[in-house]
């Protein structure tokens, strides 16, 4: 169902229904083989619900950029089952996926993955072109994401021309310009300062309250933690602690 | 959609401007270089047919010795004489005329100029043969070939170095040590197939060209015509069966003179504009092989970028065909610019190079359409190969690809 073309996404189900949103049952990754194995997740079984904004935490080399990936359908798990909305991933043929990619999911990369030498309108755009939206709405559309991301005069600047910050701005507004699901944000601070981490946590915290977006962010800093009502904890592949808070902030 | 992906794709070249000026370079020297040459090559060939058409294909040429060329003086059998080429033409029905010719390259002097040419002696009929006229003066009287009188008429070449925009006919020049007055002049003949210029010539009565010239009676070379509609095989036969017998040649010894008719002077010549178009091709393949390497080379430095690139469209929704499609289109956009732009280059050079080897300007449709099928083929192969591995990648693999 979720597999239609674009416009319109149907959503089966919300919060009120017992099926989840995400939902990982038995997840296992094995990278390598032999000496070189590594076991990155190992029998996962996590539920995310619409509307939560959730922190992952966790060492390095935990498990949580392979879960996000997962989930994202950049990867595939070696075993297990991933629903999304109740449909079966693994089930989905490439460009099934990628469809699942276009109208339900939105990334923040760490390290921004924009188009270099492209415009920040242009790059916003990128995605609505794949999404066969016309001319003039599209670039309305990027227009607005990028006004909302506080970018407005610069929308003709490459990625090199702008700050760290910025970019990462236009990341954002290039992931909400479709108007996902789900944001998966992959260490979307990591190579900001404190102002710039807090301003776009401020951004993430508003995309989850007013346009009940679900947020899945991987985090190292407790204090960025404080803005999701749950957190989660990786460790050698597991989920060593699961818990919903009350939003600070 | 195919608006929208050729949007895709002319944002991509623009925004790698030197990636793609590269792209478009290679495929511009290939392209450039394989039509400049086989254009070139063609034009020497189509020079050398036009030439040995006008040499006219009834002609034949008789030299002592075997295997020698049209103006070598034949080593080995013995010369002929005077009376060889009257026997030819008196003989054989079937020959119209025949012309004797012996040569020799001497210093010409008049006044301060002096300038190095060729003395021809021969009479009035090597101008039936060579189809040749006079622009101004007379042809040599009869007494004059009888007597061996010192009279000569000049090639424009020659005319030209030692006269300027003199008037010639009457003036004295000096040969060696004789000195010969000037009764005409030939028109224009040009460049030989061989490349040899063949309006350096003066001719002069073959009498006088034995005395004061060469010092013997030799005949080096005979010109005779076959007849209208008579075929130039059969004459050959006939006058190889009198030399042989003039001269003595029993029936299992081989010839020691050389008949060729023009046929074998075009397959001769031919082979070697064959060779030169061999060479010039080989040059050219080399080109292409420069301009293939140089693309490859591009596409594999920037395939780390282009396979995040890659990711990124995947990530953000992009399906494969999508993906492939834009780099496709990319791909053909450049190859396209640059296959026109190295067809025009390569046409401009091989109009160049036709000007200054004075050859004829023949440019092939079919080698133009290869050389933009090439284009668009190392253009499709470099830039679109690649890109359908890296879609055909984990998204997340190529998000990551190092
Ligand atoms: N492509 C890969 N090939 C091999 N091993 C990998 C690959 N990606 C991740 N790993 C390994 O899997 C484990 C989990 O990695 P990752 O999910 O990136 O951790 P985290 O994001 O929590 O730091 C690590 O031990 C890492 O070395
Ligand atoms: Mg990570």
């Amino acid at each position: 169902m979720m597999v239609q073309t674009s416009g319109q996404k149907i959503l089966i189900n919300d919060q009120k229904t017992a099926v989840p949103l995400i939902a990982f049952k038995d997840i296992n990754k094995i990278y390598g083989e032999g000496e070189a194995r590594v076991h990155a997740l190992n029998a996962i079984n996590l539920n995310i619900y619409t509307g939560e904004f959730v922190a992952i935490m966790g060492p390095s080399g935990s498990g949580k950029s392979t879960a996000m990936n997962i989930i994202g359908c950049l990867d595939s798990p070696t075993s297990g089952v991933y629903e999304f909305e109740g449909i079966e991933v693994g089930n989905l043929n490439r460009y099934q996926r990628a469809l699942l990619r276009r109208n339900y999911l939105g990334f923040v990369f760490q390290g921004y993955n924009l188009l270099a030498r492209t415009s920040a309108l242009e790059n916003v755009e990128l995605p609505l072109i794949y999404k066969g939206i016309a001319r003039d709405e599209r670039r309305q559309r990027a227009l607005e994401a990028l006004d909302k991301m506080g970018l407005k005069g610069r929308e003709e600047h490459t990625p090199s021309q702008l700050s760290g910050g910025q970019q990462q701005r236009v990341a954002i507004a290039r992931a909400i310009v479709t108007r996902p699901n789900v944001i998966l944000a992959d260490e979307p601070t990591g190579n900001l300062d404190t102002e710039r981490s807090k301003e776009i946590m401020e951004i993430l915290k508003k995309l989850n309250e007013d346009d009940g977006i679900t947020i899945l962010m991987v985090t190292h800093e407790p204090e960025l933690a404080v803005y999701a009502n749950r957190h989660i904890d990786f460790r050698d592949g597991i989920i060593e602690s699961d818990s919903q808070c009350k939003r600070e902030g | 959609m195919f608006f929208e992906t050729l949007r895709l794709a002319i944002q991509a070249i623009i925004s790698n401007t030197m990636r793609s000026f590269l792209t478009v370079l290679g495929v511009i020297i290939g392209v450039a270089a394989v039509i400049s040459m086989v254009t070139v090559g063609q034009g020497s060939t189509d020079q050398v047919e036009a030439n040995v058409a006008s040499l006219g294909t009834n002609l034949l040429m008789i030299s002592s010795g075997r295997g020698g060329g049209p103006n070598s003086a034949g080593g080995g059998g013995t010369s002929f004489k005077l009376k060889d080429v009257d026997a030819i033409e008196d003989q054989i029905a079937k020959i119209q005329s025949a012309a004797p010719s012996s040569s020799s390259q001497v210093q010409v002097i008049f006044g301060n100029n002096n300038y190095s040419s060729s003395i021809v002696g021969t009479d009035n009929r090597y101008f039936i043969v060579r189809d040749w006229d006079l622009s101004s003066g007379r042809e040599f009287y009869e007494s004059e070939i009888r007597s061996g009188t010192s009279v000569c008429l000049l090639g424009q070449t020659i005319r030209e170095e030692l006269f300027g925009s003199g008037n010639p006919l009457g003036e004295t020049i000096r040969l060696k040590n004789a000195s010969c007055k000037i009764i005409g002049v030939l028109e224009e003949k040009g460049a030989s197939s061989f490349g040899n210029d063949q309006d350096n010539v003066i001719l002069m009565p073959i009498k006088a060209f034995h005395r004061r010239i060469a010092g013997n009676q030799d005949v080096t070379m005979i010109y005779a015509t076959v007849r209208d509609g008579i075929s130039t095989d059969k004459a050959k036969t006939e006058i190889e069966n009198l030399l042989r017998e003039r001269r003595r040649i029993t029936t299992d010894e081989e010839d020691d003179f050389d008949v060729r008719d023009m046929k074998q002077m075009a397959t001769m010549m031919t082979s070697v504009t064959g060779v030169l178009t061999g060479l010039l091709s080989s040059v050219a393949a080399v080109s292409l092989l420069v301009g293939g390497i140089g693309i490859m080379n591009i596409m594999l430095v920037s395939v780390t970028e282009r396979t995040r690139e890659i990711g990124i469209r995947l990530a953000v929704g992009a399906s494969e065909q999508q993906v492939l499609m834009q780099f496709l289109v990319e791909a053909v956009v450049l190859s396209i610019i640059g296959g026109v732009l190295g067809i025009v280059l390569g046409l401009l050079l091989a109009y160049a190079g036709s000007i200054w080897l004075s050859i004829p300007f023949s440019p092939s449709l079919s080698i133009i359409l290869y050389a933009f099928l090439f284009s668009a083929v190392v253009g499709i192969v470099f830039g679109y190969f690649p890109a359908r591995r890296a879609a055909r990648l984990n998204p997340i693999d190529a998000l990551r690809y190092q």
